[in-house]
């Protein structure tokens, strides 16, 4: 088991002629993701690594049943790409493209409401489901299948994570990039109630970042409803109010969004929160000590 | 981006936002001209810059002659201006803005903002106008009213009514007091905003609703279909590095350390900074390469960094998805061979490409520390500095 993806599912690539999209189309066919269309207006009948092009997401989906997508298009045509996916009823939308006005994003939000579709992103390193299918741009090779959750504001923090666990023989079951922007299509608490129902995810890691209150809501949500051993670590405790550090939804504004508030609501709700980002594995590992946990989720 | 007072009251302008007639003035000529062409018994000399607290630190003064408006644009401009926002070593006042004055009746708040919570834009609204929103959130949180907006109606007359309401506007302004709200919501919109922020909004003597101060940010990601408000960027309000690195699409802010990072990814840049400062060590800088650098774009944030006098090291911590290791080295290899390294270099790849990246460092025959971590080489670089 795992969530949101695994090696059935099929994918199609929206804006998969660009150059990005070329490259990591073709790292996700050696991964083993099963890329069964791409998506460019106007270049319907060709192909790219051997991967079929429609003009419009709905011919693809006709042509292969895909129930996924990947979207790379330019951030100007991003939110265009989301709204056609969402028309499509796609199952899973994930969007890697960074730097999408906010307020197109508002209005697409506000446009999937109600409807099947569930958008992961935008600009997030996308979702995987280890030793089985990878939708996005993170590097395969250092996930390991196992039991270990991830879920993450940031991609390469993600991979940092990912890596310590893996190094250090915990598997996953799928890391889950949920992005930077303040207005994205899924938060911490839909990845959390999914791993909590996932049965073979055994534990999470949330990984948060200064600004906004995702991180501290989560926290909540962990203290309710969690029935699975979770740790965190927040970005940014260095970052100095105002500043915009890089994300367009990590900033310090108002008095609202510090990471050592963050940090502070984690930890009351019962979420071991690693000092650094070099300890998020051993934390973890600490944690599964604690619970017992730790020969079951030892993998390699 | 940032905008000063004088630009964000013309671009509300447009929209239909009521706000005093005023000039722009970059000599005291300009001043003393812009205020004999506004013809007001009384003048308001405002120093533009783009931090917050200019009244408390001396920078707005008001004039009941031409003289006084000589005399006050005199002392102003060129006076570098300290206030709690923009740090201890202040910002020097360019321009002015000169402005009718106008009898005010009483202060109050109006700010747009996105509500992250919610994904909306919000409206607020305080009776507590002219003192700082974050203080009477604080302190009187209750005096604070929301109206969350429905991105397909916008701001539904009845919301703004039931804003002007709670914050007491008198029933006789209620009128002008919704076509305001409604002007300032359009405006927001239409222009990706990020902050709309009035503060204060007054109701005068005259029966006036009007923009005393406004404070607008917009979302950078939409400049590009705004060329008109990114032609009011102030490029001597920003930090050189800055701006050089914003030419390079690169993710750069400055801070006061001596070790230079180069970092790919946000979250990863923020928490290189956090494990440098873990270790003892002062970080120079925030620099997120992104995720489509070039080898040039990695060449050009290694000059940025190495143009900073203070740093004594430089970090650099990559693990590579989007971004390949191979394109950072080359760059790394390509910015020494131009402009030459004579400070400690740690080096810490993982990810896309990583065989070849290594493999590019350790055949330039530079002088690179290889890190095998990111504990690893925070460690090594403080340690170098020292």
């Amino acid at each position: 088991m795992s969530v949101y993806i695994n090696k059935d599912t099929k994918v199609i690539v929206q804006g998969i002629t660009g150059g990005t999209a070329r490259f990591h189309t073709k790292q996700m066919l050696e991964y083993g993701t099963k890329i069964v269309g791409g998506v460019t207006p106007k270049k319907a009948g060709t192909e790219v690594e051997g991967v079929p092009v429609f003009n419009t997401v709905e011919d693809a989906v006709k042509a292969t049943g895909a129930t996924a997508s990947v979207i790379y298009v330019p951030a100007p045509f991003a939110a265009d790409a989301i709204i056609e996916a969402t028309d499509a009823e796609l199952d899973l939308v994930i969007c890697i493209t960074e730097h999408i006005p906010v307020m197109d994003m508002v209005k697409v939000k506000r446009y999937m409401e109600g409807k099947k579709t569930r958008l992961v992103g935008p600009n997030c390193p996308g979702v995987i489901t280890a030793d089985e299918t990878k939708i996005g741009i993170m590097p395969g090779y250092i996930h390991k299948k196992g039991h270990i959750g991830v879920v993450s504001r940031s991609g390469t923090l993600t991979y940092e994570a990912v890596h310590q666990l893996t190094e250090a023989g915990y598997g996953q079951t799928t890391a889950v990039g949920i992005g930077g922007d303040p207005v994205n299509g899924t938060n911490f608490i839909d990845v959390l109630d999914e791993f909590n129902k996932d049965p073979e995810t055994e534990a999470v890691i949330m990984i948060g970042e200064i600004g906004g209150t995702a991180e501290e809501e989560a926290a909540e949500w962990v203290k309710a409803n969690m029935t699975k051993p979770v740790v965190g670590f927040i970005g940014g405790v260095t970052a100095p109010p105002g500043k915009r550090m890089g994300h367009a939804g990590a900033i310090i504004s108002g008095g609202k969004g510090t990471a050592d508030e963050k940090i502070r609501v984690m930890e009351s709700c019962g979420i071991k929160v690693a000092d650094t980002p070099a300890v998020m594995g051993e934390t973890m590992i600490a944690a599964l000590k604690e619970k017992g946990l730790e020969e079951k989720c030892k993998t390699h | 981006m940032n905008i000063h007072e004088y630009q964000g009251k013309q671009v509300l302008r447009e929209f239909g936002v009521k706000v005093p007639n005023g000039h722009v003035a970059y000599s005291v000529n300009e001043a003393v001209e812009a205020a004999e062409k506004l013809g007001s018994p009384v003048t308001v000399v405002k120093a533009q810059i783009h931090a917050g607290g200019r009244g408390k630190a001396g920078g707005v003064k008001v004039a009941k002659s031409l003289e006084e408006v000589r005399t006050y644009a005199d002392e102003i401009l060129g006076k570098t201006l300290v206030t709690h926002q923009n740090g201890p070593d202040g910002t020097e006042v360019k321009r002015l803005l000169i402005e009718e004055g106008c009898d005010i009746q009483k202060e109050y708040y109006v700010g747009v903002v996105l509500d992250r919570a919610t994904s909306r834009v919000v409206m607020m609204a305080s009776e507590e106008g002219g003192t700082e929103i974050e203080e009477v959130a604080e302190a009187t949180p209750e005096k604070i009213f929301k109206e969350v907006i429905d991105p397909v109606v916008g701001l539904a007359p009845y919301q703004a009514r039931r804003l002007a309401f709670n914050i007491n506007i008198p029933n006789e302004l209620l009128g002008k007091a919704v076509k305001f709200m409604t002007a300032l919501y359009e405006a927001f919109v239409a222009k990706d905003c990020s902050i709309a922020e009035i503060n204060p909004l007054v109701t005068t003597g005259d029966n006036e609703v009007l923009a005393l101060d406004a404070k607008l940010n917009f979302d950078d990601n939409a400049l590009y279909r705004h060329p008109d408000i990114a032609e009011l960027r102030d490029l001597g309000e920003e930090d050189e590095k800055e701006i050089q690195a914003s030419k390079y699409d690169l993710s750069y802010v400055s801070l006061d350390g001596n070790i230079g990072c180069m970092v790919n990814g946000a979250g990863l840049a923020m928490s290189t900074m956090d494990i440098i400062k873990h270790y003892g060590g002062d970080p120079a800088n925030f620099l997120d390469v992104g995720g489509g650098a070039t080898a040039e774009k990695v060449t050009e944030a290694f000059k940025i960094i190495l143009s900073d006098k203070n740093v004594k090291g430089i970090f650099v911590n990559i693990f590579g998805g989007i971004m390949k290791c191979d394109v950072i080295a080359e760059g790394v290899v390509e910015a020494t061979k131009q402009i030459g390294l004579t400070i400690p270099l740690v080096v810490r790849l993982e990810g896309t490409n990583v065989e070849r990246g290594k493999q590019i460092l350790d055949e330039s025959g530079l002088n690179i520390t290889s890190a095998a971590s990111m504990a690893d080489g925070a460690e090594k670089i403080v340690a170098a500095v020292k």
